[in-house]
């Protein structure tokens, strides 16, 4: 058992210096549902396989055939003929051991007439290739059992994602370039009396040299404060002026010259972030007003339990603020100057995730529920990050395709420009069209594309006249997408192979931002966009 | 969806196999490149002339090699002088656990040609600098996936100097396009350059800015992070205290990290900082870059549909360059990198030495190696002073190197440089040398 752990660490390990273990225990612990193992559904599933998801299931009713084979990498010659989920599965399965794949010899129709409910045990399901019912038939079931439905499309060139969850809280969010968070404004008690305890006109140079960039700000804030009748330096003008205010706290030798002090340095070139007011951001603000956070239940999932006790914090305790973060970044300092700031900051943010408990229990408690319920790690995590917090709400696929609900808005404005990325949507709309009429993709064998391009440009101006979109497709669009004939070249396949596979493991793991709710990417010029739809 | 053309080609190809790169080859369509002409030998052309060289395989290399095998590309080569490790297996899925401590070009190679039938990856299991000109002129495209800035700009300088001028125009039989990609976490680019057309590598060398390594003064005598701790024990205690033998230290070696780790704890404790720990200790010594499937798959893809743009001339190929970010949704910025008019790679002109005549050499070094455009590593100085070759410093051979370390701290004027003089420098990261012109500024 031992050994398995430890190789796991080892393979895994590239991985877990972006998700930690927690992360990959959830991946672990997922059973992820692929429907129709073609090459954009294998190269999804590989993408997750790889880095070690508990199980997979793939429903495929098709039989493989000679094309299948051509572009997708985990089918073989000699499975031609042979039912395509179980072909992809024994390919797919070679790929990682810890790894347990199923498949289901069945169309999700049948499955959708006979049991809808087998969709209910999986973590997500992603769906590939599917025709406009079909989706929208899985779209409802999921829906109304909660389970987060990921649509991918690779058509032509073109590839195209639809994310559909209700509400998918992050807590661990990982922002690219966060604001610190050092209370400098306006310093807790704590952080002024470590403040007060240096005097940086009585130190020696050694000292002088090696005092944090925090101290210097904050030092020089004071004294500004008190000769501007409390008003910090906002605008840039007075920005400069405070900047050169701390240029003069620079020592001088014999000769008036200043001194090489590199943390002075730091101190002017921080003056821009570090004098911002501490204010809850506006997500997370509306967090705090949004109907979840405000009429908990016995059955209100932690998340929003914490986010309930944070708020309570942020008006009581906390003084309008968030709990301290509790980090501060490296800076020029000696050893033990740095090291005591760090813990004046480390033991705030403790002191202030311990507040937070105290309102999680209570809050538990009104409900009877044990204090256990919510573990103190899972909220010491939650305060770290409460600057972070992120909740993603993606419509439905009924309110997408309902005339009444359509984001008429999105896709006019978007379309202002004509070869935008939402032209593609409408094309793949159109597309979708077609195959419910004619039981068949346009321009699939040569003889049919010319035919085919009158037939689809009909499908369009029926789509676009059932939403009353005033939008122009150009004939080109309609030309190119008869063209395609609805292949799927393995590069693009590949491309959303990765692209929905990442979102898959922001779902299971509920680490990153998953995108909201439509992704297009066109393989032509290498572009893409997102569309709220 | 069946059969719309048979089969032509060897007795491997089966009905329909190449149905679905067909739809570009051989209709007619609004977005085709201006020189696309549709045909069926296109697709001939693919599967029995067209010669792509792979570089590396690793995290993009077989995500690449699967991609241009399905594509229709049958005569890859592929290059990686590395084996196989435990820690690659979470993404470079063309190895398995028995593979380990294998070539990984040999392998890679192994598993598309049996998984492709007809498919003829040659792998070679070698540096790139094991190769000269007569290697790289045969190959039509070449793709990088490589994880060294080093390696790229070597790359980059090889194809410069396999171009060819007449009368000072470049002929365009002499250019291969080479097609760069690069990842890192849940960010990755993929970029197409035209050697001698296209921003070379070089031309936009400030977008990889030069690594950062802590202050020794921090790491010997002020450390505040776990990190400071652990490189204190790698660069200081390991050469001191020796404790495997006068081995350097070996950063796949599992004794050794544990060595490391458990120095670094103990600086640690006496400075009160918390946070050491052997993952963190194997990430600062190898300078671990983390990396999952996912970012690798998107970036292969997207550079071989460049290959295959290239290749067919189906489509414009992207000009020039793409940024890919998942980290929140998913972002992609496309843009064209611009041509620096100075290029020290692909400019072809001597690159200008601005010092005084009583600048130190040593001065010349520093801004070969600090300047953010050149960010040269181990710079060869090279003249011709009085008809003869003359070293002026060298520091990959210890002889030359003690010989003509006086001449650093010689100034310009005293090495008996003048205004306008030529100095030809070598460096690792390039295959020819960089010709630089003094210009004295007092």
């Amino acid at each position: 058992m031992a050994a398995t752990k430890a190789s796991k660490e080892q393979k895994y390990d590239r991985q877990l210096r972006l998700w930690g273990d927690h992360g990959q225990e959830s991946l672990e612990n997922a059973h992820v549902c692929l429907i129709n193992a073609t090459a954009t559904g294998t190269e999804i599933l590989k993408n997750l396989v790889l880095p070690g998801i508990g199980a997979f299931t793939i429903v495929d009713g098709h039989t493989v055939s000679g094309e299948d084979v051509g572009n997708n990498f985990f089918l073989s010659n000699n499975s031609i003929g042979k039912n395509r989920a179980q072909a992809a599965t024994e390919l797919l399965q070679e790929l990682n051991s810890d790894v347990s794949g199923n498949f289901v010899e069945e169309s999700p129709d049948k499955l959708l007439d006979n049991d809808p409910e087998f969709f209910h045990r999986f973590t997500i399901v992603i769906g590939v290739q599917l025709p406009e019912s079909t989706c929208l038939r899985l779209g409802s079931v999921l829906w109304s059992a909660s389970v987060p439905f990921l649509v991918c499309k690779s058509y032509g060139l073109i590839g195209y994602m639809r994310l559909v969850v209700q509400e998918h809280t992050v807590i661990e969010s990982h922002p690219d370039n966060a604001l610190e968070d050092l209370r400098l404004y306006k310093p807790f008690a704590e952080l002024k009396n470590h403040i007060d305890s240096y005097d940086l006109d009585s130190m020696d140079k050694k000292d002088h040299s090696h005092t944090p960039w925090i101290i210097i700000v904050a030092k020089h804030l004071e004294k500004w404060l008190s000769e501007h009748n409390c008003q910090a330096p906002k605008n840039y003008k007075e920005k400069e002026a405070f900047r050169q205010f701390i240029r003069e706290g620079i020592l001088k030798n014999e000769n008036d010259v200043p001194e090489d002090e590199e943390n002075f340095e730091e101190a002017i070139k921080n003056v821009n972030t570090a004098l911002n007011p501490t204010k809850i951001p506006s997500a997370v603000d509306d967090l705090f007003n949004s109907e979840q956070c405000n009429s908990i239940t016995s059955q209100t999932p932690s998340f929003w339990l914490m986010l309930r006790a944070v708020k309570e914090f942020a008006l009581n305790e906390g003084n309008g603020s968030l709990p301290v973060r509790g980090t501060i970044p490296d800076m020029i300092a000696d050893s033990q100057k740095f090291i005591n700031l760090q813990n004046v900051y480390r033991e705030k943010a403790m002191q202030d995730a311990g507040a937070v408990c105290k309102h999680v229990e209570s809050l538990l408690q009104s409900f009877g529920k044990p204090p256990e319920s919510v573990s103190e790690k899972d909220i010491k995590l939650f305060c770290k990050n409460s600057s972070f917090l992120r909740v993603v709400r993606c419509r439905s696929l009924a309110e997408e395709y309902n005339v009444d609900s359509v984001n008429k808005d999105e896709i006019t404005s978007s379309m202002d420009n004509p070869d935008s990325e939402m032209v593609f949507y409408l094309m793949l709309r159109a597309v979708d069209r077609f195959y419910q009429q004619h039981s068949r993709y346009p321009g699939v064998y040569n003889y049919q594309v010319e035919d085919d391009i009158s037939k689809l440009k009909l499908c369009v101006t029926s789509l676009l006249q059932e939403y009353s979109l005033n939008v122009n497709i150009k004939d080109d669009y309609i030309h190119e997408f008869c063209r395609y004939g609805a292949a799927e070249p393995h590069t693009v396949a590949a491309f959303l192979g990765g692209s929905a596979a990442q979102e898959a493991i922001k779902i299971i793991s509920h680490q990153f931002v998953p995108f909201n709710n439509t992704f297009i990417y066109n393989a032509m010029s290498q572009t893409s966009a997102t569309l709220q739809l | 969806m069946a059969v719309d053309g048979g089969h032509r080609d060897g007795g491997c190809d089966w009905d329909g196999r190449w149905n679905h790169v067909r739809k570009f080859l051989e209709r007619p369509g609004p977005f085709t490149h201006p020189d696309f002409e549709p045909s069926t030998e296109s697709l001939q052309f693919l599967l029995e002339t067209c010669k792509i060289l792979v570089i590396g395989a690793g995290g993009l290399g077989c995500e690449l090699l699967k991609n241009l095998a399905l594509s229709g590309f049958r005569l890859i080569h592929v290059v990686d002088m590395d084996t196989i490790d435990v820690s690659n297996l979470n993404r470079q899925f063309l190895f398995r656990p028995k593979d380990v401590g294998r070539p990984k070009a040999e392998v890679a190679a192994d598993f598309i040609n049996s998984r492709i039938p007809g498919c003829k990856v040659v792998p070679h299991y070698k540096k790139i600098q094991d190769f000269d000109d007569s290697f790289y002129r045969q190959f039509h495209i070449i793709v990088c996936g490589l994880d060294s800035i080093i390696a790229r700009r070597w790359m980059n300088g090889m194809l410069i100097s396999l171009l060819s001028f007449e009368d000072g125009v470049l002929e365009p039989s002499s250019i291969i396009p080479l097609i760069d990609g690069g990842t890192e976490g849940f960010k990755g680019n993929a970029r197409v350059i035209l050697p001698g057309m296209t921003a070379c590598i070089d031309c936009t060398l400030e977008l990889y800015p030069p690594q950062i390594n802590f202050p020794m003064c921090t790491i010997a005598s002020m450390p505040r992070l776990p990190e400071h701790c652990i490189e204190y024990a790698r660069i200081l205690q390991w050469p001191k205290e020796k404790p495997c033998r006068d081995t350097s230290l070996d950063g796949d070696n599992p004794e050794h990290i544990q060595w490391v780790f458990e120095r670094a704890q103990e600086r640690a404790a006496e400075f009160n900082i918390t946070g050491v720990t052997y993952r963190l200790t194997q990430g600062v010594v190898k300078r671990i870059i983390p990396a999952v499937a996912s970012t690798n798959a998107v970036i292969a893809a997207a550079c071989a549909t460049e290959v295959f743009k290239i290749a067919t001339s189906a489509y414009i190929p992207l000009n020039n360059y793409l940024v890919f970010n998942d980290v929140d949704g998913l972002y992609t910025y496309t843009f064209e990198a611009e041509r620096k008019e100075n290029c020290s790679a692909c400019s072809q002109v001597p690159q200008d030495l601005q010092f005084p005549s009583s600048a130190k050499l040593q001065e010349v070094l520093e801004y070969l190696t600090e300047n953010a455009s050149l960010q040269m590593k181990s710079p060869a100085i090279t003249t011709t002073l009085e008809g003869k070759n003359k070293t002026l410093y060298l520091q990959s051979v210890k002889s030359i190197e003690e010989r003509t370390r006086p001449n650093l701290c010689k100034t310009l004027k005293e090495l008996g440089l003048s205004d306008g003089q030529e100095l030809a420098v070598a460096d690792i990261t390039t295959p020819q040398t960089v010709l630089f012109k003094l210009n004295f500024t007092t």
